[in-house]
């Protein structure tokens, strides 16, 4: 049993609304000196066997994340 | 390291610069360095190389595009011409209406939902930097195949980023098309139109005049979105590279957008701007230098104070980055507090970045030094202008030889296969439902929607008191554009003119989007001349000038250009949208009428393209002196109360315009095949100038009288009848309490001696069930 998990962010040449948003609240609630916010998002996958991390690759790089706009890393934990 | 200055420049005439990766040519180099009596910086070349690129100086189109500014028709409703960010039309009761549409192609394939997203937000900054308010967007769209597996991944893509940005802007996106084209798989078309409307004192332009005036950069912060995108996109095509010669996508964020076009409204508003201009493609780069070239003609940038979201970004990629939701205004110093008081009121960052001056120069500073000094008017209009070779395809003759006649392209003959086809044809991509696509745009934001899609046009009110409002369609058969470019442009000036008519809304004013190959092909670019010959000489024909659009070239896959594609959009006016005419019939007993002249005439047709996959022949006739006695009657039999409906032929001819009907009202109706014309010709033939209107048993005289005056076919083909289903209303009277409904039919008679029934139920799943089928899976 493997948990792979990829994070994925949009890289960082790209504006990202969302975490200028996420900025700008965390500024009014009160946490001072915030500089920038960049969101992204994660994904859990549990895999049963042998792990083909070839292909895991190019379904993260295709699939799970928009090349064009957006960066993943993908590291794999043995449970 | 230090920054490439003029003192440098003019110390080192050698120092190589890469100006061929950046798209301009050695004798454009050449006339560079004559300009400046030197070489240019690095900051200077970014700035020429950008505006000196097929997209921004239109250095292939204008010496054809003149032709709409000097076969202009008089017309008193002009406010505003050619040139500026849009055209200003005058609709009355002291208001103006301003409109255009632009493309946003290949950032589209690229990054569907970003491409799509920022090419309505772009549009929309150019209709606010007019001074007026957007008030409502449309988008004409193609794509490949529909089933085509990349239309999969780029349709739902921009329909999502059309939607998301509109929606989030709370602007209704009242119209436009869906079309389905093999040419347009590695390249889909991406228009955006944006409507606004003023009064006429708020009218804006950009310029930058007024000797120590302030320039203040407001909006989003600059960062590294799209750098060189501009230069890059329009002169290049898509190859198989793959991502990593893809440029940066620009990201767009509607609410800062909102917060724009509400900011800009106010300072608009209180008088304090002289100037005011959207940043678009080329940045900076484009709003300094036009500016500054049509105001007093000097400017001075501090280019180091310009916020920037990626502190590393060089100053070259400064000038050129293209980061969305950004605004260029001229500010009287007296005013720049209360300009700012705005901004922070909308939370919206604004920077004093320059002042106007007298020197007739663009200076830019970097940290003290030097960056750009030129004349403005250099880089932002007195870019290279090229007569490109053009000549008519040698295959054009072969093409228009291949004509659709029934010997050469079997048709239906049976009643039986005529029933068929037209539950077929329904379905087909081009012609079903487009409701998949437009139920997720928000239609009805604002409460001013009176019209929007399946509508021929979309209607907004403008003034809630009077009831005054504007209609607006867009256009274009592609198909017919290739068989013969000039009847193309004029035709799809014609369908988009009758569009508006048939609402009832008087046609003012006409917009284009002109989506074509290569220029640098010599038969593309006589298409291109062609397509704009004929709208400009339409235009004049029809007395609807053209003020504004967009070039978009290099559409094309390999060597592969798309189908000639001049979009057109005419926007007319209605004093009173309460008078508009709907396309659903409505009462018993109405009849059902055809205005105009039906002919064998196939070629270009949805027919053609849908069942045999043909293109061929010549198109079908365009006579716009037609189209201007149909528009009269059309809008007077409006205004008098004429017609309960009316609904303009065009693809898919009578028949699919019919299944439009009664769908879109949910009652049937009868229809009867005229003697003198084969049925299948009158159901599916794409001649010109012919509209459906639904005319009240007591008009009848009256409207064929009005017919009769001006000279105009009108043929009685149908009636509204919702009582067809004899069985179940037989049934329903003999036990009162069987509760059988009568179906609503569509019932045509005198095909080849029988009479075809549809249900609308059958319709309806024929015409509704193409797109969610594939799109869905």
């Amino acid at each position: 049993m493997a948990r792979v998990i990829v994070d994925v962010s949009l890289k960082p040449e790209i504006l990202d609304p969302q975490g200028r948003a996420v900025q700008g609240a965390l500024g009014r609630l009160g946490l001072a000196g915030v500089t920038s916010v960049r969101q992204g998002k994660q994904f859990v996958i549990d895999i049963d066997g042998v792990v083909d991390e070839a292909k895991l690759h190019e379904l993260a790089g295709n699939l799970l994340s928009n090349p064009v706009i957006e960066n993943y890393t993908l590291r794999i934990e043995q449970a | 390291m230090s920054v490439d200055n003029v003192t440098t420049a003019a110390t080192t005439p050698e120092h190589p610069q890469p100006y061929r990766d950046l798209g301009l040519r050695d004798d454009e180099y050449q006339r560079i360095r004559d300009i400046l009596s030197r070489r240019p910086t690095s900051s200077e070349l970014a700035m020429y190389s950008v505006m000196w690129s097929e997209h921004c100086s239109y250095k292939s189109s204008k010496v054809h595009l003149r032709q709409f500014g000097d076969k202009k028709p008089h017309t008193d409703a002009m406010l505003v011409g050619i040139g500026e960010n849009a055209g200003v039309v005058d609709i009355g009761q002291g208001w103006a209406v301003t409109f255009k549409v632009e493309s946003h192609n290949h950032p589209s394939y690229v990054e569907p939902y970003q491409g799509a997203a920022t090419g309505v937000g772009g549009i929309v900054r150019d209709i606010m930097s007019m001074g007026a308010r957007p008030v409502a967007v449309m988008d004409p769209l193609r794509f490949g195949p529909l089933d085509a597996a990349d239309t999969r991944r780029v349709l739902p893509g921009v329909i999502a980023g059309v939607g998301g940005y509109g929606n989030c802007l709370g602007l209704p996106n009242i119209g436009g098309e869906v079309v389905f084209d093999p040419s347009y798989a590695g390249n889909p078309l991406v228009n955006a139109l944006c409507v606004g409307t003023m009064k006429h004192e708020d009218i804006h332009l950009a310029k930058a005049s007024g000797i120590g005036n302030r320039v203040i950069l407001y909006g989003a912060t600059t960062g590294g979105d799209g750098i060189g995108g501009v230069s890059v996109l329009a002169s290049e095509t898509f190859d198989a590279d793959g991502p990593a010669k893809r440029p940066s996508v620009q990201v767009g964020d509607p609410f800062m957008e909102k917060l724009l076009i509400e900011c800009t409204l106010e300072v608009l508003h209180a008088g304090l701007v002289e100037g005011i201009q959207d940043l678009g493609g080329a940045g900076i780069s484009c709003a300094t230098s036009e500016l500054a070239s049509n105001g007093t003609g000097g400017m001075h940038v501090w280019l180091d104070r310009v916020p920037l979201r990626d502190p590393s970004l060089s100053p070259e990629e400064i000038l050129m980055s293209e980061s969305q939701e950004r605004m260029c205004a001229i500010v009287p110093p007296e005013n720049v507090e209360q300009f700012m008081a705005i901004c922070r009121k909308w939370d919206v960052i604004a920077t004093d970045i320059g002042v106007v001056t007298d020197t007739g120069r663009l200076i830019i500073e970097w940290k003290g030094e030097t960056i750009v000094d030129v004349p403005p008017r250099t880089v932002a209009h007195d870019g290279p202008v090229y007569q490109r070779p053009y000549h008519r395809p040698a295959w054009q003759d072969a093409l228009q030889a291949d004509a659709p006649t029934a010997d050469r392209l079997p048709r239906p003959t049976t009643a039986a296969e005529l029933r068929a086809l037209v539950l077929r044809m329904a379905g087909a991509p081009n012609l079903a439902s487009k409701a998949w696509v437009t139920d997720q745009y928000d239609r009805y934001v604002m409460g001013n929607t009176v019209l929007a899609q399946p509508e021929d046009s979309g209607m907004v009110r403008v003034d809630e008191e009077t009831g005054l409002g504007v209609a607006v369609a867009t256009d274009c058969n592609g198909r017919v554009a290739k068989l013969d470019p000039y009847t193309g442009a004029r035709f799809a000036l014609a369908e988009a003119y009758r569009n508006v008519a048939v609402t009832g809304a008087k046609p003012l004013a006409v917009t284009n989007c002109l989506n074509f190959g290569s220029p640098e092909d010599p038969e593309v670019m006589w298409q291109f001349a062609e397509a704009v010959r004929g709208l400009a000489d339409g235009c004049l024909e029809l007395g609807t000038p053209v003020t504004g659009g967009n070039v978009s070239f290099y559409n094309q896959t390999g060597t592969v250009a798309i189908l000639p594609t001049p979009v057109v959009g005419v926007l007319g006016v209605i004093d009173d949208v309460d008078r508009r005419t709907p396309m659903a019939w409505g009462e018993d007993g109405d009849l059902i009428y055809l205005l105009g002249d039906t002919r064998d005439e196939f070629a270009g047709s949805e027919w053609a393209h849908e069942v045999h996959g043909h293109l061929g022949g010549m198109p079908p006739a365009v006579d716009l002196a037609k189209e201007r006695v149909l528009g009269e009657i059309l809008i007077a039999g409006s205004r008098d109360g004429m017609f309960n409906a009316a609904h303009d032929v065009s693809d898919g001819g009578v028949m699919q315009a019919l299944v439009e009907m009664a769908l879109r009202s949910n009652v049937g109706a009868r229809i009867w095949v005229p003697d003198d014309v084969d049925p299948f010709v009158f159901m599916y033939a794409e001649s010109t100038a012919r509209a459906i209107v639904v005319v009240p048993r007591d008009e009848e005289t009256r409207f064929a009288g009005m017919c009769a005056m001006r000279g105009f076919t009108a043929s009685r083909i149908g009636v509204v009848d919702s009582r067809l289903d004899i069985d179940a209303i037989e049934a329903s009277t003999e036990e009162a309490s069987n509760g059988a409904v009568p179906a609503q039919l569509l019932q045509l008679d005198n095909v080849h001696g029988e009479t075809l029934r549809w249900t609308l139920d059958e319709l309806r799943a024929a015409h509704t069930a193409t797109l969610p089928a594939v799109l869905n899976a």
